[in-house]
């Protein structure tokens, strides 16, 4: 249930770019709802020693986290799925309520080959939810350019306090595959 | 609305803060921000006014950034209710310096007192069964005060505690209601220069 159509279900590159910008930026508490396309990153926030992984019950809370992590100084990263960005509208009122440093990076799915049609809705109004919030949004489409959009999306979130997603595309992570 | 029998909320709000050190307190939407705006404004007050259901988490994510400072969430019932899962991930992560106290008037006061889901759910027994241990139900002065003497402690945390109170409105005090300058002075009194 859980296989990809391409090679990225093999350790990736693109996931260990993404971990060394957060390492680089400092960031301390990462709450994530699972997704298989980040399941590589958890692995490693889970095996680093200055970072927080957070399993979350509904990604809101991710939102309400980051809040909280920065007033008490510290800088966070919420990881989920496309159809979770629908979770977090009223919830993301707090980027602008309080301007802090505010990333979250969104695998992406309903789109490019996507096998399930209820993935699809979601997927296809994340982007435009995302905008409507307040949220600047980045995307990377292939592994080679990973780095520099996270490298833009962490500078200007962290940096200028703008409130930033990133999209991970599903042409980069790789259709889910449904077997039988 | 008024029962003899329950606590006065401004009355367990002022008893919970009256000797808080450096704790710091996150207020959740509604008539816990009054409380607690009532018992005098302070540098360590995060004030809520929207973003319901997130108090628990923001407090979450505060206690598990300055592990060595008490961190109080004071809520209500409905507010509690909708952020229910927030629970199990406090359960998960058990922070030993966050407390978690829910004001529970069985309503939604600030939207004309509606009937709310505590008159039926035990939000005690749902704390304890999302993983915490310390989870108590209050119900005089005397027990209040010696929670908040509890509250100090950062090494035996988490804990979750629900007072059942008077539904009676009571006059709002208005706590500050810009986030960045609330966010930006807690943030300074722990020591942070703005960006």
């Amino acid at each position: 249930m859980h296989a990809r159509a391409d090679a990225s279900t093999d350790a990736a590159s693109w996931p260990e770019d993404i971990f060394a910008i957060l390492q680089r930026f400092e960031v301390r508490q990462v709450p994530y709802v699972p997704d298989a396309g980040h399941s590589q990153l958890i692995e490693r926030v889970l095996g680093e020693p200055s970072m927080r992984g957070i399993a979350l019950t509904t990604e809101e809370e991710g939102v309400a986290l980051l809040l909280g992590a920065w007033a008490g100084g510290q800088r966070g990263v919420l990881l989920m799925q496309s159809s979770g960005v629908g979770n977090c509208i009223n919830m993301l009122s707090l980027t602008q309520i309080f301007r802090f440093p505010f990333l979250t990076l969104v695998t992406m799915r309903g789109e490019w080959g996507e096998f399930n049609p209820w993935q699809v809705p979601m997927g296809t109004s994340t982007q435009g939810v995302l905008e409507l919030a307040g949220i600047r949004v980045l995307r990377a489409s292939h592994p080679d350019e990973v780095r520099e959009v996270m490298e833009a999306a962490a500078s200007q979130a962290y940096d200028a306090c703008t409130p930033t997603a990133v999209l991970l595309s599903q042409r980069l992570i790789g259709t889910k595959v449904f077997v039988k | 609305m008024s029962k003899a029998n329950l606590l006065n909320r401004r009355q367990v709000v002022a008893s919970l803060l009256a000797s808080r050190g450096d704790a710091i307190a996150v207020g959740g939407l509604g008539a816990s921000t009054y409380d607690i705006a009532a018992a005098g404004d302070h540098a360590r007050n995060l004030y809520l006014w929207g973003a319901m259901g997130g108090a628990v988490m923001i407090g979450l994510g505060v206690a598990l950034a300055q592990p060595k400072l008490p961190v109080l969430v004071i809520t209500g019932d409905g507010e509690m209710l909708m952020g229910l899962g927030s629970l199990a991930t406090v359960g998960l992560q058990k922070p030993k310096n966050l407390s978690i106290i829910v004001l529970d008037n069985e309503s939604y006061g600030e939207t004309g007192g509606q009937m709310s889901h505590t008159a039926a759910a035990d939000l005690v027994g749902i704390a304890r069964a999302c993983g915490i241990a310390d989870s108590v139900a209050l119900a005089t002065l005397d027990e209040i005060a010696a929670f908040a003497a509890r509250m100090q402690d950062v090494s035996a945390g988490p804990r979750f505690a629900n007072i059942k109170i008077d539904a009676a409105n009571l006059e709002r005090v208005l706590s500050n209601r810009d986030g960045m300058f609330v966010l930006t002075r807690l943030r300074g009194a722990l020591g942070f220069p703005p960006i």
